[in-house]
């Protein structure tokens, strides 16, 4: 009945939520719940995944904004990835790649948290 | 659906939605002015522009002028003439005052999740303007040229 839906999938201590559907003033608080879920179990290494997220409105932006200082003064961070050309401007538009890191795909975003531990072990 | 919820057509160029202040109708809402706008023309980056500005417009009056209160209605018209589309979003809600709206940059430096609609509409659209009239009307009016 949602236009929206969210999956999750735990790949060690990364957690992916896929996106399906539009993200906007209605379907926000679903996801909302789902981030708070990662964050009470202390899962703060977030990857959220674009590739069926047709349309995100600014509602939808606003909950990583809600999230984004709890899950990195934990040492953690939101990743974003697979976005369409549509989805990614209206991050574009209101600066949001400063702030978030945005990338092609769920394994290079998970290769973003293992990257910097690999480099620390050399 | 109610009679007075129906989209009419009141002539070629001019369309209206009169529409319950919900969340759940934003995706009506998004579908009438996109379809509209697929009609007349636009090219589908100019499309979702519109459609982004219209949600973020509705959006705006069902959390702010009615405060999620659904007995209130939005008021949506759609003109297209040979060169442009004027969207007008009205309601007779809670005003504001769009020069007092922080700019987007100040918004996300305070990492704060709301407020960032009118500046999103802003550079998405040709021209904006706001006739506030609290409790009357307020208006927001958008233009986009065809190019």
């Amino acid at each position: 009945m949602s236009g929206f839906e969210v999956m999750r999938r735990d790949n060690q201590d990364v957690s992916v939520l896929f996106l399906k559907g539009y993200l906007d003033a209605h379907t926000y608080p679903h996801f909302e719940t789902e981030l708070q879920r990662l964050v009470d179990e202390r899962r703060y290494k977030i990857v959220v995944d674009f590739r069926e997220l047709h349309y995100i409105s600014s509602a939808g932006l606003g909950v990583f904004m809600g999230f984004i200082e709890t899950v990195r003064e934990n040492a953690g961070d939101i990743k974003l990835c697979s976005m369409s050309q549509k989805v990614y401007k209206v991050f574009d538009l209101l600066g949001f790649p400063t702030i978030y890191e945005i990338v092609k795909d769920d394994a290079e975003a998970i290769g973003r948290f293992e990257a910097p531990m690999k480099s620390s072990q050399l | 659906m109610k009679y007075e919820n129906v989209v009419k057509a009141k002539k070629a160029n001019k369309f209206t939605l009169h529409i319950p202040s919900r969340t759940d109708n934003l995706e009506i809402i998004r579908d009438f002015v996109v379809g509209i706008a697929r009609k007349f023309g636009f090219e589908n980056e100019a499309i979702s522009e519109i459609e982004l500005a219209v949600d973020e417009a509705c959006a705006n009056v069902i959390k702010h002028a009615y405060r999620y209160d659904d007995r209130k209605h939005i008021d949506i018209t759609v003109e297209t003439n040979s060169r442009k589309m004027t969207i007008t979003i009205s309601d007779q809600g809670r005003g504001f005052d769009p020069l007092s709206l922080e700019s987007a940059e100040e918004r996300l430096q305070k990492h704060a999740r709301g407020g960032l609609g009118i500046a999103l509409i802003k550079r998405v659209m040709d021209e904006v303007s706001f006739n506030i009239d609290p409790g009357r009307r307020n208006e927001v009016r958008m233009v986009k040229y065809i190019s």
